[in-house]
Order: structure tokens, then sequence, then C-alpha cells
């Protein structure tokens, strides 16, 4: 598989960073790490521009909503690094209230849509994108429709609430 | 593009006009509305427009069962569904661990090689008929029909196939598709021969394709394009032998690449996948041999839904059918990233599970999606004619765009 390790990765970012990425985890082989929103920007950059782990392709930007914790807005990068064959995964939480992120944009272009897709869906704000903007949904709905709160079906029908599904 | 000059300049004396390409445009193949500035023949900038059929899958998937799912793939790249399906099965299999025996792998391989072919097959007769050659596409058209028949007899289906279940598939291929596969084996190679005679050399396609929209590695690869048209530029990434799925490790297969990135090259390289995909039908017929007959699923009954008559007449299948299909069995509670490599490019799916059975959050890594939003931009300079084949070779689905 890939030519470095992910115990190399984590090495190099442990050394630049220090506890400012969390305790990395591994599911299913793909290097999972968490920062906080202040230290994204040099993560990215750092991964992107490091002459040994050449992080250049932005694989994914894609959100997440967990109502219950405090820090219920998730928003997650995939990462390859084309010429090592490995892929990262980079996790923001952000405050429900001012779900900002400063933008991907000024690495990779093709963060724009992805960032718009986000936005879109769980109104996250990445904050210095170029055009903002809803991509999928009509432009005048009011709410962002990937939130947990907002129900697929019928509210007032009973016959698929979630609990008969497993949860 | 913040301030598009239509919004912002209504300025009398304006000297471009503008001029909507879609959203039912004829020559867009689709339903994708470009809102150009155009300067005579030459567009001065533009603002793609997409969404309109926008059917909120990642919503709906939060509400369904992992083995409901699978239709829903279907409905995002229609030409090479297939590919989506089996993506999406193999997503779940690694949610899951489950290990499929190689017959699967090999039977899967044969499949979504099949389906890269007739993905190909429309792109690249499409292209030809937006360069006023009529001839390649019907020439290949009969081809795709016999992929379709194919299909038709190991799933029933044809376009949207939802071929396969999690863990393997539904039956095993019978004598006929076999036989169906073998002869398209035999039948196909001659006429893709002849739609490459029609024109590979052929000085007025080359004319209108070579020199058009190149694109260098560095912009492809910082806009994230994969596939094809990714490979035109000349980078050797595909998912396929990155990070081999289904097998693909055992085949011995060419990644072409082209050099400069434009429509010619891209055109080029997707013909010569599809040679290389019908080598590795060829070498999985042979694998196939060699396998124990009669294996087209995992043995897993905790996901598997046992055959119909087993259920009426054998306690544990009840127990197992009535297990699935009311989602009792915990599944863990973790995320998975798997990537395909789809018709135009990495299909990924992120899948984030907390133990019910379906998923927390299911993102879909379109490649259309993330291909297309280089189009306004590379549209700018160029012809409205150019633009027109640009886009029929950069082969976007609607379906796989809007989701």
């Amino acid at each position: 598989m890939g030519k470095i390790s992910n115990q190399q990765v984590i090495q190099s970012l442990t050394l630049k960073f220090g506890d400012r990425i969390s305790v990395p985890n591994e599911p299913f082989g793909l290097l999972t790490l968490e920062t906080s929103v202040d230290h994204i920007s040099e993560v990215l950059r750092f991964l992107k521009e490091d002459k040994e782990l050449k992080f250049n392709y932005l694989t994914d930007i894609t959100g997440i909503h967990f109502p219950e914790q405090k820090l219920s807005i998730g928003v997650i990068y995939h990462l390859h690094s084309l010429s090592n064959n490995v892929r990262v995964r980079i996790k923001v939480f952000l405050d429900g209230s001012t779900p900002n992120i400063p933008t991907a944009t000024t690495l990779w272009e093709g963060a724009n849509w992805m960032e718009r897709e986000t936005f879109d869906f769980f109104g996250i704000i990445f904050d210095g994108h170029p055009n903002l903007i809803r991509i999928l949904n009509v432009d005048d709905m009011t709410v962002f429709p990937m939130r947990r709160e907002h129900p697929l079906e019928d509210p007032n029908r009973v016959d698929k609430k979630d609990y008969f599904f497993g949860r | 593009m913040t301030n598009h000059p239509i919004f912002t300049d209504n300025d009398p004396q304006k000297e471009t006009i503008t001029l909507n390409l879609g959203p039912t445009h004829p020559a867009t193949h689709g339903v994708f509305q470009n809102i150009l500035e155009m300067d005579g023949e030459r567009i001065v900038s533009g603002v793609s427009t997409i969404g309109y059929i926008h059917r909120a899958f990642e919503k709906i998937a939060e509400h369904r069962p992992f083995y409901q799912i699978t239709p829903l793939t279907d409905r995002m790249n229609y030409c090479s569904s297939p590919i989506n399906n089996m993506g999406w099965h193999m997503t779940v299999e690694k949610l899951l661990g489950i290990e499929t025996p190689k017959r699967v792998d090999y039977l899967r391989v044969i499949v979504m090689e099949l389906a890269r072919i007739s993905d190909h097959l429309i792109c690249n007769g499409i292209l030809g008929v937006d360069t006023g050659a009529f001839t390649g596409f019907l020439y290949l058209m009969e081809e795709r029909e016999h992929i379709y028949e194919i299909y038709e007899e190991i799933c029933g289906a044809r376009l949207t196939t939802n071929i396969g279940r999690i863990g393997g598939f539904e039956r095993d291929f019978n004598d006929i598709a076999f036989a169906k596969i073998k002869n398209f084996l035999v039948k196909f190679p001659p006429i893709l021969k002849e739609f490459e005679v029609l024109f590979n050399r052929n000085r007025i396609f080359i004319e209108r394709t070579s020199g058009v929209a190149p694109v260098d590695p560095e912009t492809a690869l910082n806009y994230s394009w994969s596939g094809p048209i990714l490979r035109a530029t000349g980078v050797d990434y595909d998912v396929r032998v990155n990070e081999p799925y289904s097998s693909y490790q055992d085949f011995d297969f060419d990644i072409p690449v082209g050099t400069s990135g434009d429509v010619y090259d891209r055109y080029i390289v997707r013909n010569e996948e599809m040679w290389q995909s019908l080598r590795i039908i060829e070498q999985a017929l042979q694998k196939i041999e060699k396998e124990p007959k009669g294996v087209f699923h995992a043995n897993v009954p905790e996901f598997y839904l046992p055959p119909k008559e087993e259920v009426y007449n054998n306690m544990e299948a009840l127990i197992y059918h009535f297990k699935i299909v009311m989602g009792e069995i915990d599944t863990p509670k973790t995320e998975v990233y798997h990537a395909v490599e789809g018709g135009n490019g990495e299909l990924g799916f992120y899948l984030v599970n907390d133990g019910g059975r379906s998923p927390y959050r299911l993102h879909f890594r379109r490649p259309s999606f993330i291909n297309y939003q280089m189009y306004a931009p590379m549209s700018a300079g160029m012809l409205l004619s150019d633009a027109i084949i640009n886009m029929s070779s950069l082969n976007v689905i609607a379906g796989e765009l809007d989701a």
C-alpha cells in the first residue's frame, strides 16, 4: 500500500503541532485526527506543502451534525497523498451557534463547490470563501436540510419513526 | 466568480450578450444550465447552475437500511450503475468486516468492467455526435444494448440495475449470462476497432478536438479531478491500482495516460480503457474457471437474506430473515471511507455508523460534481462550440452531479 506509514504521518504532525491535534485513531487503516478550528488552516497547509507527506489531493469535504454534543457541527476533510498513496481524514468540530471555519479554497480550487455543498446542507460558514451561496438546493430555502432537526418524512406519521429502524 | 456581469451590469451599451446554455439544451445531454456571457462566438465568462435534479439521496439514506440504499446509488451515475452498486456493497462489507470469496470478487469485476465499457461507450459515442459524426455513435449503441442484455440476464434490470447484494450476488450467473459475456468479448473488439478507425486518425475529428480545453496536471489536481479526464492530463491515479478492491490486484492491466489533457486525449484514454477492461474481463473469466463452482455470496447469514423457500421451511432461515428485515443486528459504531473507480473517477462513500441499521451519515463523493466545477472557469475564452464538446468529454452525468 502506502509508501509512508500512518505512523510517519502521525510523527511529523506531532512534531509540528504537538497537542494541537488530538490523539489519532485508524478506523479501517485510514488515519483520522481531530484538530480545532483555530489550527485547521495550518494543519491543512502543512499536510499539503510538506516535502515528505505531500497530501496534495483534496478528496472531499463534508459535514456532520451531532445535536447532542456541545460542539455539534463537524467538518470532515479527506486528503490523499497521491505520490505516497496514503489517505488522511481530519475532523473539526464547531459550535452549533457559530459554525465558522476558515476556507480551504486558498489551498485547493476544488474546495470551492465542496464547501458550497457543505454550507448548503449544514449551514457551515467558510470564512473567506469567494462565493458562499447555495448550490444544490433552491436559493430561497431558509433551513439547512441535513441538520438532524429536520425530519425526512411528515413528522405526524408514526409508522416510520426511527425507533422502528433500529435506533 | 462573485460578481457575474449579468447580475451587476445593466448598462445598455454592454457589448456582450447573455446566453442561457441549458437547462434543457439538447447539446448538453442532461440538465445543466450555464449562463454564459458571450462576445460573438467567444465565451467571456460563465456561471454553472446545478441542482435541477437534486433528490436528497444523503438525507434519504439516513432513513433507509443499508440494503435499501443500493437503489439510490443506481440513480447517481446511471450510465454505469453496477459500479455504484458494487461500491456501496463493498463499503458496507468493509464496515461489517465481511470477506467475500474470490469468485464473487471476479464476478463483480466482470460486471464493473462491463459497466465501465458502457459508460465510456456513451461518452465517446456522444463526443462523436457533438463533433458532427453520428455514425460511430450508432455502431456503439448496439454494443451497449448487448451489455444491458448481460445485466438483464444477471439481475433482471437494464439501466438502474440494483445488482448484487451485501456479501455477493442475489443469484449465480446462469449459463446464458456467461455465454453472452463470451459472445460480447468476441463481437465487441472488431466494432470498437472499427470505431477507432473512424475516429482516431480522422482529420476532422482531430482538428475539432485536439488542443481544445487542454488542462495541465497541476490544475487538474488542484481542482480534485479524478478518472479518465485526470489521467488524460498525465497523472496515473486509478483507484483500482492505488487501493485495489474486489481483487483487482490479481489482474494484469495497464492504466492509459494522456499528455496534454485536451478533449482528444480524453477520448483516446477512454478508448484505451475499454481495451483494458476487455483484457480484465477475459482474465476474470479464466480465473473463475479455477474457483469452486456455485459460490456467489459470502457466508454471512446475519446480513445476506436466505433463499425464500428456506425462509418458509427452516427455522434458522426465518429468524435470520426477520432479523435482517427488522434491523435487529448490531453493526459496529465507526466510520468508513471506501472508494471505487467509477466511470468518471473516484466514487467515494463516507459512511458514519451509529450501530443502527441505517447510516448516521452517508456522504457520496461524486466525481461528476467535483469534476464539473472547473467547467465554467475553463470555458472562459473558449468558442461556444468548443465548450460544448468540452462538456461532452467531461462526461458529467446529471444524476451524479446533483445526487
